[in-house]
């Protein structure tokens, strides 16, 4: 067992791409943890999709131990967490598992809008915060501007902000000692009964549910049996170990401590990230406070390409819930694509991971409806009902108002993009509420709807400002506004997995960019196809899909009957992609792609 | 009163509907094309003696499991077939006609170069038994036969064409259109100077990429300017039908035309569904036996096909008996090229009646049913892969 005086748990947090997981890697490297051979880059971004993106999507935690000045060896528990706004929720929770963090800061871009996010978040959970400047190998880093940016921006004593390049490992020895200078010691009991956290937890393809805990009080060693306090659940620890980030089998976890145990758990569900884990005798009565639960705000459908596949997405979602404690699904059924589920995310961004997740992992086809924010729908008769989706929307004529999600963003841009900004802010319904500026930057804060942001915006907002800004939102309530039902009709045939709420005034350009965006996204057919956009039997945008002119083989002879029939066997297999409504077979990536805006 | 009609149907096997013919793979040619994804392979030494000796081996390896049958056609295709020795053709041709009884009308079909031809080689063939020549002009002029990688002239080609025409009674030609920066303009007058030379049959084809040849390259590359995009390549297919038509060559299948009754009896027994043994290097074959239909195919390289040839006595690479499915669709997909269509009592007895969701191909004016035949129309024709995707996947 380890003293926890020799213990130290932190996080790593900082904007997108400011360099958690490459200073995570030169930790690992220099305290020996993994082989040199066997070191890669941001090795621990282990998933497909996080390596192809160059992103992490998922908190990771690894043990590190690192003998110091003080002549004694600590053991480390790093938690590597996401930047990007859609997985601050696994910032949040990574962050009640330690003591303190971490705030990596690019020095050549300084503050960004994740920066002042996750520093709140620190503070919230009473943190030890040490600041760290990272890329200062950059000709463009400026480090005595950041720091002076961190003091005014944030408020946080930048004077003993450690200046690093975690590409070059310039600086790392530095961070090491403040981990252990810095930050304080985890506190906690041995004797007390055991209460841990249950802080994640997946599904493994050999080992079955992994569950990871952070111990607070009491010992936990292998083969005890123990008690999930929510769920009810008992179970006996098969496995205990310790992530290096390989398992590492262990005897036992005492206060401080961080690791993961097995224990043929059966059910997905009794798994619930935030509980608190305890022996079946002698427990604990005292539950730990749980996470905040994260409120999903965006809704769509997800449907199996292939309906036969519906109870194996079933479980797909179930075990990818393991794994991701926020995103939600309820069973629903659509006339036009038979069973699926409506999945809650944090943004856009979640919804094409979880979605790129479930096919690669599970290895099952979906098609996506359009996403959809909830609105609240006041009834004539005084009741208030959720509207996660468009096609439940009610007759208008039982419907008193419409109330949509609105929320505070926080934009940090330099000067010079600060017209093209305000702009996009503007045309997205957007209300000012503070400008206010730190050197050259300005940071605006804008009230926008919900519904305006979550498809493109942040897309947009790169593309305005050739990727110098940065952008954090929250929630603040719901606003009546003057909404109405967008229909999108296919060749005469509604299609409401396409149909959207929109705001009166933006209906018409709404309208008219989706159906040029399906002019493009569904294939030209034997036949020509409308394409029109209607609120309420009026057609306000219509576009034509011209039939198709020429597809056939030229040459055809006695040899070429084998590769012409593999190249219908891959057509057909591309049909599969493909949904039909009425005679027409629109991609499955239509769906979401059809929503993105491009002004 | 009327005598009952014998019913034959039992005894009648599937493919005879269409008849048999043997196709033999020449695999050489004096230069690559780029756009070319044939089985064809340059070569600075060529074992002629090697050659025959195999053909002739695998002629009588078949002949033991056809037994007699009537022949209907011999293709030499290539490759480069005109490149071949005299000599060997004749003694294939000589070897088959000592094993099989053969139609009145045997067509002996061999596609020929512009730049292999010369008089003297063109009458050993019509000595050695060929009657009709397929001759690869691919373009009439020398900008466009350039950019085609060809390595003959226009000039040449005419040359040719005078020479093939002078020595056998059935002469073809291909032009390959729908090439970099033709415009309509530009395809409709070579056309017409084509149809001018008043050729009884032709084959047009729409410049392909195929994967794998030099043009996928460049065209992956960036390269490979100036080629139609759907709707002008809609419009030369168009024009092709309508100058065809007019010419009193109209299409019998996708790119072939003809005058009435000059079609190519070979090609048709592909698109008929008939059996044909594929001789040579790469060579694919369609044979019923035992009620059974085989696919067969044969080492592509012309190397491993001679060794397995001398060594093994066969240059079968492997056969598949196709299922009932296979063997349908095959029907559909290749009889439905031509403008005649298919006969719907056969895909009946092939398919196991298997329904076929015309309406709306019908309704769109892509198909119709009619004296027991099903046929795509002239707005189908140029779509006819959208068409048969429908047919063959079942809509969910
Ligand atoms: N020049 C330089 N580049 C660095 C340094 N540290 C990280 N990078 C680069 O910055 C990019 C982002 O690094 P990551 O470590 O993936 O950043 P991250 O903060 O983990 O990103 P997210 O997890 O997506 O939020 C990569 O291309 C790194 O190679 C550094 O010290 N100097
Ligand atoms: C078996 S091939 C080659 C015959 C002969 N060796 C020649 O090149 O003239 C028959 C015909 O297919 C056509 N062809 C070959 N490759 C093609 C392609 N990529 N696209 C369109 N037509 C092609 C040419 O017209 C060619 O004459
Ligand atoms: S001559 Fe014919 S077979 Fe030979 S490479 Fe050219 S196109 Fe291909
Ligand atoms: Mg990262």
């Amino acid at each position: 067992m380890t003293d926890p005086a020799r213990i130290r748990n932190f996080s790593i947090v900082a904007h997108i791409d400011h360099g958690k997981s490459t200073l995570a890697d030169r930790l690992i490297q220099l305290t020996g943890t993994v082989a040199e051979r066997d070191m890669k880059e941001q090795m621990l971004d282990s998933m497909d999709i996080e390596r192809e993106r160059g992103i992490t999507i998922k908190a990771n935690t690894v043990r590190i131990e690192y003998p110091a000045k003080d002549g004694h060896t600590y053991t480390l528990n790093l938690i590597d967490t996401p930047g990007h706004v859609d997985f601050a929720y696994e910032v949040s929770r990574s962050m009640r598992a330690v003591e303190g963090s971490l705030l990596v800061v690019d020095a050549s871009q300084g503050v960004e809008a994740q920066t002042l996010a996750n520093v709140y978040q620190a503070i919230d959970a009473g943190h030890e915060i040490v600041p760290v400047l990272n890329k200062i190998d950059l000709p463009a880093a400026e480090p005595d501007r950041v720091k002076a940016q961190i003091e005014d921006v944030i408020g946080l004593d930048a004077s003993d902000a450690i200046p690093i390049s975690a590409k070059s490992g310039l600086g790392i020895p530095d961070v090491l000692e403040a981990i252990v200078t810095r930050l304080p010691a985890p506190k906690g009991d041995r004797t007390a009964p055991l209460t841990a956290m249950l802080v994640d937890s997946w599904y493994d393809a050999y080992l079955g549910v992994v569950v990871m805990i952070r111990v607070m009080d009491g010992v936990v060693r292998k083969g005890d049996r123990i008690r999930m306090m929510q769920t009810g659940a008992i179970y006996g620890i098969d496995r205990l170990a310790v992530l290096k980030p390989a398992m590492q089998d262990i005897g036992e976890l005492g206060p401080g401590e961080i690791g993961v145990f097995t224990a043929s758990i059966k059910q997905v569900r009794d798994t619930r990230v935030g509980d608190t884990i305890t022996h079946e005798k002698g427990g604990t009565d005292t539950p730990l406070p749980g996470f905040k639960p994260s409120v999903p705000v965006v809704f769509c459908g997800l449907f199996p390409v292939d309906a036969a596949e519906f109870e194996d997405l079933r479980d797909a979602i179930e075990k990818l819930a393991l794994n991701d404690a926020s995103f939600t699904s309820e069973m629903e059924t659509s006339a036009a694509l038979g069973f699926g589920f409506r999945c809650g995310f944090l943004g856009l961004l979640h919804l094409e991971v979880v979605r790129e997740r479930l096919e690669r992992e599970f290895d099952i086809d979906l098609i996506t409806t359009a996403p959809s924010v909830v609105y609240h729908i006041h009834m004539r008769d005084g009741t208030v009902r959720e509207l996660h989706n468009p096609a439940d929307m009610p007759d208008l004529t039982y419907v008193d108002h419409i109330e949509e999600p609105r929320i505070q963003a926080t934009i940090l841009v330099p000067d010079e993009y600060l017209g093209d900004v305000l702009k996009l802010c503007q045309d997205r319904r957007g209300i000012q509420e503070q400008l206010t500026y730190a050197g050259n930057r300005a940071m605006v804060v804008y009230d926008l709807p919900l519904n305006e942001v979550v498809f493109d915006f942040y897309d947009r907002l790169k593309s305005v400002t050739k990727g110098y800004a940065s952008f954090d939102y929250h929630l603040t309530g719901y606003r009546e506004d003057h909404l109405v039902k967008m229909q999108v009709l296919v060749n005469e045939e509604p299609v409401d997995a396409l149909s959207m709420m929109v705001h009166r005034d933006r209906a018409e350009s709404r309208g008219r960019v989706m159906c040029e965006k399906l002019k493009d996204l569904i294939p030209r057919h034997m036949f020509k196809i409308p394409i029109q956009a209607a609120i309420g039997g009026r057609v306000i945008a219509r576009e034509t899909i011209s039939a198709m002119r020429k597809d056939v083989t030229a040459k055809c002879y006695g040899g070429d009957i084998t590769r012409k029939k593999k190249l219908l066997e891959k057509q057909k297999a591309g049909k599969k992609k493909m949904r039909q409504f009425g005679k027409v077979e629109i991609p499955q990536e239509a769906f979401i792609n059809a929503l993105k805006m491009d002004s | 009163m009327p005598l009952p009609a014998p019913d034959d149907t039992a005894t009648t096997e599937d493919w005879q509907a269409a008849g048999f013919g043997i196709y033999v793979h020449w695999p050489y040619c004096a230069a690559k094309c780029p756009y070319c994804d044939f089985n064809s392979h340059v070569a600075a030494t060529i074992d002629h003696a090697r050659w025959i000796s195999s053909y002739l081996v695998e002629v009588e390896r078949y002949f033991q499991e056809t037994g007699p049958r009537l022949l209907r056609s011999v293709f030499f295709g290539g490759g480069t077939p005109s490149l071949m020795d005299p000599a060997t053709v004749a003694e294939v041709i000589a070897a088959i006609r000592a094993r099989w009884p053969v139609a009145n009308d045997l067509e002996i079909t061999l596609e020929a170069n512009p730049g292999s031809v010369e008089a003297g080689r063109f009458r050993a063939f019509r000595e050695a038994g060929v009657t009709r020549v397929s001759l690869g002009l691919q373009a009439l002029n020398d900008p466009d036969l350039r950019r085609l990688g060809r390595i003959h002239s226009a000039a040449e080609g005419l040359a040719a064409l005078e020479v093939a025409r002078a020595t056998f009674d059935r002469v073809s030609f291909d032009l390959i259109y729908a090439r970099q920066d033709q415009t309509p303009d530009d395809w409709r007058a070579e056309l017409r100077d084509a149809l001018a030379l008043q050729p009884d049959h032709l084959s047009l084809y729409q410049l392909t990429v195929e994967p794998g040849t030099a043009f996928a390259d460049r065209l992956a590359r960036g390269g490979l300017r100036g080629l139609p995009d759907e709707d002008r390549a809609a419009d030369l297919w168009d024009m092709t039908q309508e100058l065809t038509a007019t010419a009193g060559l109209p299409p019998y299948e996708t790119s072939n035309h003809a005058r009435a009754g000059a079609e190519s009896i070979h090609n048709r027994i592909y698109w008929q569904s008939g059996d044909w043994l594929g001789i040579g290097p790469g060579a694919h074959g369609r044979l019923t036996l035992q009620g059974t239909r085989l696919a067969t195919a044969a080492f592509r390289a012309p190397a491993a096909w001679l060794d397995a040839v001398e060594r093994r006595g066969t240059g079968e690479s492997g056969r598949d008996a196709l299922t009932e499915d296979e063997r349908a669709e095959e029907f559909l997909m290749m009889g439905l090229r031509l403008t005649e269509g298919i006969d719907m009592a056969r895909w009946t007895r092939l398919s196991g009646d298997r329904p076929l969701p015309l309406a709306s191909l019908r309704d769109d004016g892509m198909m119709t049913l009619s004296d027991d035949r099903l046929r795509v129309t002239a707005t189908g024709r140029p779509v006819l892969n959208a068409i048969l995707r429908a047919l063959l996947t079942p809509s969910r």
